[in-house]
């Protein structure tokens, strides 16, 4: 009987504390909280919402059903947009990881002199800001005075006129893209380093030699930060925005897609939907597919990735 | 016969490291090469900075500004309001800094150091909200602060940050978690309260990760395009990314202007850069999961 009492009171006095904690715990998250309501979870209701509803923000939302989506299926800009956001969804990461995994090997090799000086050359550009950068790609890139056709012109190569023609408009971006991707190379050079020198010594006795080396233990072992980079890389790239808005400017009620609308990407077209023609509803249904879309391709990614990905190392 | 010779012939140069060294200096050459490369652009924007404009569009490219024109430092603050533009900046870029600094330790501490069962519920939801496009909310955001008469202000742009953002609230969760519990305890038996511990104990244990959020969330801010974009209509409120576009747009482009201009934007960046190099390289490597 007292031994119950004991227990009782035992019971009680935890489960206050368990109340004080839960109080307290609520207060120290209640930013988050409330910003996951304000900034997240109504927005993410509303979008979904005018998504089925005509609107343009001057008037009530009108409920339409699935009218907007099938639109946008028939949309043929749409299609357009999504053709050009996969060219760089599946060139731009790719790119970014060999420039930058190259970069990152260079760095590492034994006995560098002046590494710190050279890693801070390979990570400046990534420091400019994007607004700036296009400035100075579309002077570089520039098709007469540019430097870059200068230089070309030196050893008597003709350079394309990199930012009027359709056919080079993307890959100028991918080439500044490049350019700025001294942030994953420190990631890679990091990871670089955590390759234990043991493996290779190994390696070395058994007679392996630099690409076998390369391809057999740095691969697989540095794989995970492969991986990582190109899913997160996919995901920016699916929402290339400001690039193609710097370079193509804003055009009063047309669809401003830069030369033949090559640089008219996916967010860039939601976005002059959204706020160039006012159709809001519309654009709501573009961002709920983009949502669809990046889910299902990081999925795949992953899917993909799991085969070839080396989870072992730790 | 000559396979036996040529393999002994390989392995004298493997003995004697001259193909190690053959492959070094290869190495080295490609460094300096692509390190040419990368700063070229660079070196080519304060170049072009400081021409006259007429020895911009010259056949073959004059590598050294001359003469020098310094003015254009000067002019660019006369043809476009870059001082009102660096200060709408700077209040993009330093409130987001105090209001990310205020909330988002306090959540980690929260998940981290409150035993309570919400912590281990929160964290997945957390993580979840970070995959959702920016471009699913931009919209309802918008009509929202819209009808809140807040367009045109810096409130949609710096007021979020008081409620913590999901990317740093994770970067100082992996970092508080490491920390002594042992500290805080004494501490609490001693009889101060959750906010004395997290302000007097854990801020200076935080410190480093501190300096790394402060200086990613001021280059976001800093660099950010899209916000002002969509927000500050008014060229009273520009930043400096929507006046400088607004400046190439508006005339023919000047390019010695321009590169002056872009310039002045990257320069604070670079000057924070080498302050805290250490900050910079730990926030990267922390973000990407590698000790």
């Amino acid at each position: 009987m007292k031994k119950n009492a004991a227990t009782k009171a035992k019971a009680v006095r935890k489960s206050r504390q368990e109340r004080k904690f839960f109080w307290k715990g609520m207060l120290f998250a209640s930013p988050w909280l409330i910003g996951f309501v304000c900034f997240t979870i109504l927005p993410v209701c509303l979008a979904f919402y005018y998504s089925f509803t005509d609107y343009n923000l001057f008037n009530d939302p009108a409920w339409v059903g699935f009218k907007n989506y099938k639109e946008l299926f028939q949309d043929q800009y749409v299609w357009l947009s999504l053709g050009n956001t996969m060219y760089i969804v599946i060139l731009a990461p790719l790119i970014g990881m060999v420039v930058s995994l190259a970069l990152a090997m260079l760095l590492n090799q034994k006995n560098v002199p002046g590494l710190p000086f050279f890693r801070t050359v390979f990570y400046l550009p990534s420091l400019v800001p994007v607004v700036a950068s296009v400035m100075l790609l579309t002077w570089l890139l520039n098709g007469h005075y540019g430097l870059v056709n200068q230089i070309l012109g030196f050893f008597g190569i003709e350079g394309p006129a990199w930012l009027t023609d359709p056919r080079y408009t993307k890959i100028s971006l991918m080439i500044m893209d490049a350019w700025r991707c001294g942030g994953t190379m420190i990631i890679y050079l990091a990871a670089l380093r955590s390759v234990p020198a043991s493996l290779y010594e190994a390696a070395e006795l058994d007679g392996a030699t630099g690409w076998k080396k390369f391809f057999r233990i740095t691969i697989p072992y540095i794989s995970p930060t492969i991986e990582f980079n190109l899913i997160m890389s996919m995901i920016g790239s699916f929402q290339y925005f400001t690039q193609g808005m710097l370079l193509t400017g804003v055009s009063g009620n047309q669809v401003a897609g830069g030369p033949s609308n090559s640089l008219l990407f996916y967010c860039l077209y939601l976005y002059q939907n959204a706020f160039s023609f006012f159709k809001m509803g519309y654009a709501c249904a573009m961002a709920v597919v983009l949502f669809i879309i990046i889910m299902i391709a990081t999925m795949l990614a992953r899917k993909i990735s799991d085969r070839m990905v080396n989870y072992d190392v730790e | 016969m000559k396979s036996a010779k040529n393999s002994k012939w390989k392995e004298l140069m493997i003995y004697k490291g001259v193909r190690g060294k053959v492959t070094h200096v290869i190495g080295i050459i490609a460094l300096v090469f692509l390190c040419l490369v990368f700063a070229l652009p660079l070196y080519w924007m304060v170049c072009t900075a400081l021409k006259y404009e007429v020895y911009c569009f010259t056949t073959p490219p004059q590598w050294f500004p001359n003469p020098i024109k310094w003015d254009n430092f000067l002019e660019i603050f006369q043809r476009m309001d870059l001082a009102k533009y660096i200060r709408n900046t700077l209040v993009t870029s330093l409130v987001p800094v105090v209001g990310t600094l205020l909330s988002c330790p306090m959540v980690a501490y929260s998940l981290t150091k409150i035993p309570w069962k919400g912590g281990k519920y929160l964290f997945p939801i957390i993580l979840m909200t970070m995959m959702i496009p920016a471009q699913v909310t931009q919209i309802p955001m918008y009509a929202t602060w819209s009808k809140l008469n807040m367009l045109n202000t810096f409130v949609p742009l710096v007021l979020p940050s008081f409620f913590g953002s999901t990317y740093y609230i994770y970067l100082f969760r992996q970092f508080m978690k490491s920390l002594p519990t042992s500290v805080m305890e004494a501490a609490r038996i001693d009889g101060a309260g959750d906010f004395r511990i997290l302000y007097n104990i854990v801020y200076p244990m935080c410190s480093s990760i501190l300096t790394t959020v402060a200086v990613m969330v001021f280059i976001g801010g800093w660099n950010d395009y899209v916000g002002p974009l969509m927000y500050l209509q008014d060229s009273e409120r520009y930043t400096l990314g929507i006046g400088l576009q607004m400046f190439k747009t508006a005339a023919q482009p000047e390019w010695t202007l321009l590169m002056a201009a872009s310039t002045i934007f990257t320069l604070p960046l670079i000057v924070i850069f080498f302050f805290c190099q250490n900050a910079f390289l730990n926030g990267i490597q922390t973000t990407s999961g590698i000790k």
